[in-house]
This record gives C-alpha cells, structure tokens and sequence, in this order.
C-alpha cells in the first residue's frame, strides 16, 4: 500500500513517526514537494479565508491525489491533556473532503489526548489496521515510531533545523554565540518554502537561530504560566512560553515571529506576547505575517533592517543607563 | 462599583435587568456605532475578529461614562473567544484604563469560581435572590426572542411600509428609561401588544430565509448591517438559528446539568461534520439541514472574518447546498464591510431565491 503523507502542518511535527510507523507496517510512504504549484492549486481549491499553511495542505492532498492508494490527514484535535489543537486542524478532513474530490482513500483517524482516556495507542490500533490485522506488528511498528520520533526531536533541538534533522546529517559546529530567535508554528517556521528560508539567510548573517522545539518543555510550561488563564492552544502556549522564556537570555539578540495571515491563534496570543515583550524588555520584536501573495524582495529588505538595528545596537550602544 | 458589558444585540436588556434587580449600577454602553468600530479597531490586533474590536469600542465608550467594572462570559476553546477576557485587559492596559475585569468562565468548567465570582459583583447578594433574578433575566432573553419572533414575521407582510420600524423605535426610546425586570417586562409586553395591532397582508407569498454562521454576527445588528430588517423589507421573513435565551440555555443550564440540547442539530450535521471544532460550526452545518428540512428557500450564512471555526463550516456548506438543494450565501464581515456591496448581494441573492421559487412551482 502507498500512503501519501501531505507536507504540511503537522507533518513538521510528528513526520518521522508517522514515516516509520508505515513503513514498518510494509507501506510506502510518499510526500510532494512544496512548489508553486502546489500553492497556486490549494489557493484555488481551499476556502478563501484559511492560512495560508492550510491552503498549502490543501495543495499537496491535490498532487497527491490518484497517485497513492491512501492519503493520511488526521484529525488532531489534541496533543496535549486540556488542550486543543486549532479549530481548522479538528475540521480539516472535512475542509478537504468537501473542497477537493479525492479519489485515494482518505486516512483520517482521530487523535485526541484532551481528556481522561485519550490514548495514542488507540489512534495507532485505528490507523494501523486499516493496513494489517496484525495487533502485535502495529504496535511493535508504532514504538519504533515513537522511538525514531523522540530521536528526531533530540536532533530538532540541537539544530534548529527540520531538514537536517530529517535528514540526520546536522552540523555539529559549535554555533555562533550571538542568537536570532524565530517564533511560531512548526509548519510556518519549519517550512522553508513558506518563510523563504528565512533561517538560512539568518545565519548567513552570521546568527545562529533558536527555535521553540529548542527550548526544554518545562521552561515553556513555566514560562507559558505566567497567563492568568489555562492553556487550551498548544500551539500558543508553547510560542508564548518560548518568547518569554527568551527575554532572559543574554545571547538572544532579537525575536522574529513568523505568523500566517488570518491565524486565529496568533492573532490573539502573538498580540499578547508583543504587548509582553514590549513592557517588561527592550528585546528588538518584529513580526512578519506571511500570506501566498508576500514578495520576498520586501520580506527580504524587512529581514535586513531588522539585523542592521540589532548589529548597530550592540555597536553603538553602550548599554550604559543615561540617566546617572 | 459601576459594571458593564460588552454588546450584542439585545442581551444587554436581560443583564440590565438581571444587575439592576440585585441593586448593582451598571452603565449600558451607547449602541454600536462607527465611533465604537474605530475605536475598536485601532487598539485591537490586526487580524482579531470582529467581535473583540467593538468589544472594545463598547468598553471605552462605557468607561468614558464612568464604568469601572467589566463582565464578560469565557469559554475554555477552542475557539479564540476564550481568550478575549485576557487580551481585552491587556488592551485596555496599555490604553491607560485601570478597570477590574470579571470573566464568567461556563459553570462546568469550575462551578466554584462561578459562584464565587458573582458573590463578588453582586455584593455577596444572598444565593436564592441572585438565582430569582438570573431566571428573570433569562425570562426577558426569552420574551425579547419572541418579540423579535414577531417582528420578523410581520415585516415582509407589513401593509403600510415602515410600520414595524416606527414601532421598534419607540420601543428603543422605552426601553431605555425602564430599570429593573418589572418595567422591562412591562414595556417588552407593551410593544408586542403594538407590533399584535399592526395591519397585516395575511396572504402575501413570502421567501422565507435562515441565517445561520457565527453567533455574535448572527445576533448583533451593528456587525450585520441591520441584515434582518433589510430582508424584511425586501419581503423575506427571516429566521435567526441562535439567539440569547438558547445560548444561556445550553450553556448555563444543559451543560452544567450534563445533558445535551441540541442533540437534534448534533444528529443534523452528523453527516457532514462528525466533531463539534469550537465556536457555532457544528450548529451552523446542523441547522443548515434542519432549515432545509423545514422547506426554507435560502440560507445566509454569517462569519466574521477569519473566524477559525466557521472557515470549516464554510468550506463543508457547499456540500450542504447541492445535497440537501437549498441556496446558500456566505457574507464575511469586517470593519471593512461596504453597505452598497452588501446590499446588491443582499438582493441579488433574494431575487435569485425568488425565481427559483417561482419556476419551481411551474
């Protein structure tokens, strides 16, 4: 069986196990590159008003379409214990099945760790054995899923970097000391074809970067608490725990936050973390909204003041207080 | 201490009523407007919906005339409205307003707190007293849908066009000057005593339309560009999916005691959307059906823009549309929304429904 895992959103999360899980299982699992194309036939088939990572989604289950004999979309509603994922992510199979006429098999089991007896075992027995009968195979496949997972995450966090970490072959230079720290979602940060490699020509600068999945959970969480209300978004809690947490750190020269347009999360949670960041430090802020129509001449010329400010603030200002 | 809340269509009568029996001042903000919208606008993120930037205006506007408390309802998601209580304070923060602000989070949630919080803005009101007047207040939610109820059905049939809109007006006038749940009740039963006089064209061939979407667009009339007496006098009747007294029914009262009340509309959109994703979506899709069951003529559906939830349900209502054949027309609001361009879809939609109607008939 051909199983097509479409490039985006929680692919730049959980990739690696999902591709060994179905691998193990004796499938083959396929993915397309993100392309213009791509994106011009999401743009044309999604609803008007998604993200723009939706749309990319929207994109790939088009090209991968007819071409696999199952396309894996689930349903993420959670990830975390009371927590929810984003309403366009509990709804996308539907999104997709009324927006595109799919003629592979639609893979869209319900991961849901929100309550009491979310279990992810029972989301892999679901999925699995659409492919086999066998119990002990899936869970055996699963575990090793989990484990190559926890590996790649091992990796993540070292590098800061989705490919390399894929790919296990990430440089283990010692990293320059002065940071450039990139918040948002994973399928903003991660894709390099949406943000316009923005992390490399961030280190070309010669900054190294520093990412969310770089930061140790329970800083995040401890961070992330600072709120006075409980977390129901995983995804902005960890990017506001992250922010936070990054005020403290010396070696962190500026946060950029890459947001998609219309990303229901970040407008609010983007919004109170700037107004964070704005009253407690004078860390430099700047926020780039990226949507399918961003020119990367502008996104470019925004990127470049924006090193400039920080390099000429480490050069000419003393950071000596003025007032005595 | 002098409370307020935000808008949203008449809620704020009921809550008048409800505050004003326990003996608490509270300071109704003017009606939306323009000034409210720009004020909204400015302060708030750029892509926050609608909702949140004229809760803001409303705020101001209300604090400007001496408010120094806000209530508002909460929701633990996983739509964005559960946070509004949070960044509103922030806003107003960084706005220069120190004002104390008392979000009412479902009793399911934490029944406690609840509790606890309205001892806090009532004073510590005994608990039956505080029950008496949340029924009351329920009670006028409940008589105001009616009422609306009414109008709709007696706009498009009007003989003397305008009549129900002159009455509406006083009622307004009324409405104002009358504190506590007694007068409320008084004048809400005046007015539908008025609106029972007005001469009818009892045979008229009306178009009748639903509106579904997202439920502040659905219920505030500022957002919505007055939408249900523009269909009224182009002669359809209009049926609103939500309104106030359902909301406080379902999640004051249903949830908390653990039953579900909308197991009809659940049932509806079964085939369509199988989890509930936040916000109205899911009841947006069930009613979709049900109206097309009752043998509507055509459905509007309201969202603000980039409202996360009903993006689902936009992208799942075409299929909606071709299997159960009923028209259907998605209007996205913002602070952007033009009269004219919304008015020629209006009708361009209501003359579309109209000869279908006819030809169907043939």
């Amino acid at each position: 069986m051909k199983i097509g895992i479409p490039k985006g959103l929680f692919y730049f999360k959980y990739y690696p196990l999902w591709k060994t899980f179905f691998e193990k299982l004796d499938c083959g699992v396929v993915t397309s590159p993100t392309n213009r194309k791509v994106l011009d036939s999401g743009v044309k088939l999604c609803a008007d008003e998604a993200c723009l990572p939706v749309k990319i989604y929207h994109g790939h289950v088009d090209s991968l379409n007819g071409k696999v004999d199952a396309i894996f979309i689930p349903r993420i509603v959670s990830i975390m214990k009371h927590e929810y994922t984003c309403p366009k992510f509990l709804g996308l199979p539907e999104m997709i099945k009324n927006s595109i006429k799919v003629t592979s098999r639609i893979i869209d089991t319900t991961v849901n760790l929100r309550g009491q007896h979310g279990d992810l075992f029972d989301f892999a027995m679901e999925t699995g054995s659409i492919v086999t009968k066998d119990r002990y195979a899936i869970m055996n496949a699963f575990r090793d899923g989990l484990h190559e997972q926890h590996e790649f995450e091992k990796r993540l966090k070292e590098c800061g970097d989705f490919e390399s970490a894929l790919k296990k072959d990430h440089d283990r230079n010692i990293p320059r000391p002065e940071k450039i720290a990139i918040l948002g979602h994973p399928y903003v940060i991660y894709d390099s074809y949406i943000n316009m490699d923005i992390a490399k020509k961030i280190q070309r600068e010669g900054y190294s970067i520093i990412t969310p999945q770089m930061i140790e959970d329970d800083i995040i969480r401890k961070y992330a608490s600072k709120l006075p209300k409980r977390h129901f978004w995983t995804l902005g809690r960890e990017n506001l725990g992250a922010g936070l947490s990054l005020l403290k750190c010396t070696d962190v020269k500026g946060i950029i936050y890459l947001s998609s347009f219309c990303c229901g999360i970040d407008s609010l949670m983007e919004d109170y973390l700037e107004r964070q960041v704005a009253r407690s430090s004078n860390m430099p802020y700047m926020k780039l909204v990226l949507d399918e129509h961003t020119g990367e001449a502008g996104f470019n010329t925004r990127l470049e003041a924006f090193l400039d400010m920080v390099r000429w603030r480490e050069q000419n200002e003393s950071n000596v207080s003025t007032h005595g | 201490m002098k409370v307020t809340f935000p808008h949203m269509g008449e809620t704020y009568i009921a809550l008048k009523g409800f505050f004003e029996d326990l003996g608490v001042d509270v300071v109704i903000p003017p009606e939306c407007n323009k000034k409210t919208l720009q004020i909204g606008v400015k302060y708030s993120p750029e892509t926050a919906c609608l909702p949140l930037k004229v809760n803001i205006g409303n705020y101001v506007q209300s604090i400007e005339n001496g408010a120094d408390t806000i209530v508002i309802t909460g929701s633990c998601g996983p739509c964005r409205f559960g946070y509004y209580g949070i960044l509103e304070k922030e806003i107003l923060r960084d706005m220069g307003y120190d004002v104390d602000m008392i979000v009412f989070d479902p009793p399911s949630e934490d029944i406690g707190r609840f509790i606890s919080r309205i001892r806090k803005i009532t004073n510590n009101k005994p608990v039956y007293k505080v029950a008496d007047s949340l029924y009351k207040g329920y009670r006028i939610a409940k008589e105001l849908d009616d009422m609306n109820k009414m109008m709709f059905a007696i706009r498009p049939r009007e003989i003397k066009k305008g009549e129900v809109r002159r009455i509406y007006g006083e009622y307004q006038k009324e409405i104002e000057k009358a504190h506590g749940t007694r007068e409320i009740f008084k004048v809400i039963d005046d007015n539908k005593k008025k609106l029972k006089d007005v001469r009818i064209d009892a045979d008229r061939k009306v178009l009748k339309v639903g509106i579904i979407g997202e439920i502040y667009t659905v219920i505030e009339p500022f957002v919505n560009l007055y939408i249900e007496e523009k269909l009224g006098d182009m002669g359809v009747e209009v049926d609103r999916s939500m309104n106030v007294s359902e909301w406080i029914e379902t999640n004051m009262f249903s949830k908390l005691l653990g039953f579900n009340s909308e197991r009809d509309i659940d049932k509806a959109a079964e085939n369509y959307l199988k989890t509930a994703i936040g916000g109205h979506a899911k009841q947006c899709i069930g009613n979709a059906v049900l109206y097309s069951r009752k043998g509507f003529d055509g459905l509007i559906q309201l969202l603000p823009f980039s409202c996360m939830p009903e993006i689902v349900a936009s992208s799942i209502l075409p299929s909606v549309s071709r299997n159960e054949k009923i028209p259907i027309m998605t209007l996205v609001l913002d602070e952007l929304t033009g009269e004219s361009g919304y008015i020629t879809r209006l009708e361009a939609f209501v003359d579309m429904l109209g000869i279908r109607k006819e030809t169907k008939v043939e």
